[in-house]
């Protein structure tokens, strides 16, 4: 799947590489965890919004960023992510949900 | 009693997202330009930029406090002060050991510099500073007091890596009777969703990452003397009256 085809199921909040593969998904809220785990190329799915969150997605190399349960990004990290060219969505949907619905 | 104005949360070059500018010899003169009578160091879990922090804090003729701001299991910032360099470097020491260890990539989180008393570079820290670490906030407490140091929760109002942002609630048994709040103006609606915080001292500092953001000397905590112990005992005291 790519990137691009997540555009049907979340709110894009950021566009970054949208034909970029998505290789599996990832679920997690700790920044350490996530920091050491996500596979590169995963959509994480997670509620923490913040630069830090970005900081992790780059450093792992994920594919994209869901933001679940409505978590959004402050104007400024919207820039970072720009900047970074971070691909990022957001859903009300809770995380298995939305992390369900990119591995259906 | 004596009025001490301050700013306890600044972080140095040695944090990774701090500016490069903000070398312990920059912030002790930007806080002594901006009349402040204390301030502290807090870089994320580490007090080794302290040193000369205080030399310079020392030189200026302000209270320099040696800190650090912690990063729990749970992702909760804390801010630790302590009454010497030394009890700093030993909490330091036992935070450095629980820290979970990922590389810095400069590229992505910026450099992390040692700093000595001279102003000049004496290395990198390689370790990513503001990790988490796996020491349980409720640990923390107990950790800093065996140190005869003081523990705030740091901006408990901010979504991220608060507190109350992280754990959503402030956990029965706490023992903190000061707390950090970045946004005063939140304040009321943090006491009636939170009624510890009544019974809480309330602090706000700058949380500085640049220089420019160091706080003036309109806050003012009130202290026995005007010193490190004075200003530790009155975050451990709390509130003097009724908030």
């Amino acid at each position: 799947m790519k990137v691009s085809e997540l555009s049907s199921m979340f709110k894009l909040i950021n566009a970054g590489d949208m034909e970029r593969e998505v290789k599996g998904v990832f679920c997690c809220d700790l920044l350490s965890v996530a920091m050491g785990k996500a596979p590169a190329d995963s959509a994480w799915v997670t509620v923490m919004a913040n630069v830090n969150t970005l900081a992790v997605a780059s450093l792992t190399d994920v594919s994209c960023v869901v933001l679940a349960e409505g978590a959004v990004l402050d104007e400024a990290t919207v820039n970072k992510a720009r900047e970074q060219e971070i691909t990022v969505f957001s859903t009300e949907e809770p995380i298995f949900e939305a992390a369900l619905r990119i591995h259906g | 009693m004596v009025n001490v104005s301050y700013d306890l949360h600044i972080h140095s070059c040695l944090s990774p997202c701090g500016d490069n500018n903000m070398t312990p010899a920059n912030i002790a003169g930007m806080a002594a330009v901006k009349g402040l009578d204390a301030v502290a160091l807090t870089d994320h879990n580490t007090a080794r930029n302290c040193a000369p922090f205080m030399a310079y804090c020392e030189a200026y003729g302000i209270i320099g406090i040696p800190g650090l701001e912690i990063n729990t299991a749970e992702e909760v910032h804390a801010v630790c002060l302590f009454r010497s360099l030394e009890a700093a470097l030993d909490f330091d020491a036992y935070v450095y050991e629980h820290l979970l260890k990922v590389p810095n990539n400069e590229r992505i989180f910026g450099a992390q510099i040692l700093m000595n008393d001279d102003e000049e570079e004496t290395g990198r820290e390689p370790n990513l500073l503001i990790n988490a670490t796996d020491i349980a906030f409720d640990d923390v407490w107990g950790l800093v007091r065996e140190r005869d140091g003081v523990m705030v929760p740091a901006h408990i109002d901010k979504s991220a890596n608060s507190l109350l942002g992280q754990l959503g609630f402030i956990p029965d048994g706490s023992l903190f009777k000061t707390v950090e709040v970045k946004d005063l103006k939140k304040l009321h609606e943090l006491k009636r969703n939170h009624p510890y915080v009544n019974e809480c001292q309330i602090i706000s500092d700058s949380d500085a990452h640049y220089l420019d953001a160091v706080h003036d000397n309109s806050l003012t905590l009130l202290c026995e003397h005007k010193t490190i112990d004075g200003v530790i005992d009155a975050l451990l005291r709390g509130p003097l009256y009724e908030n």
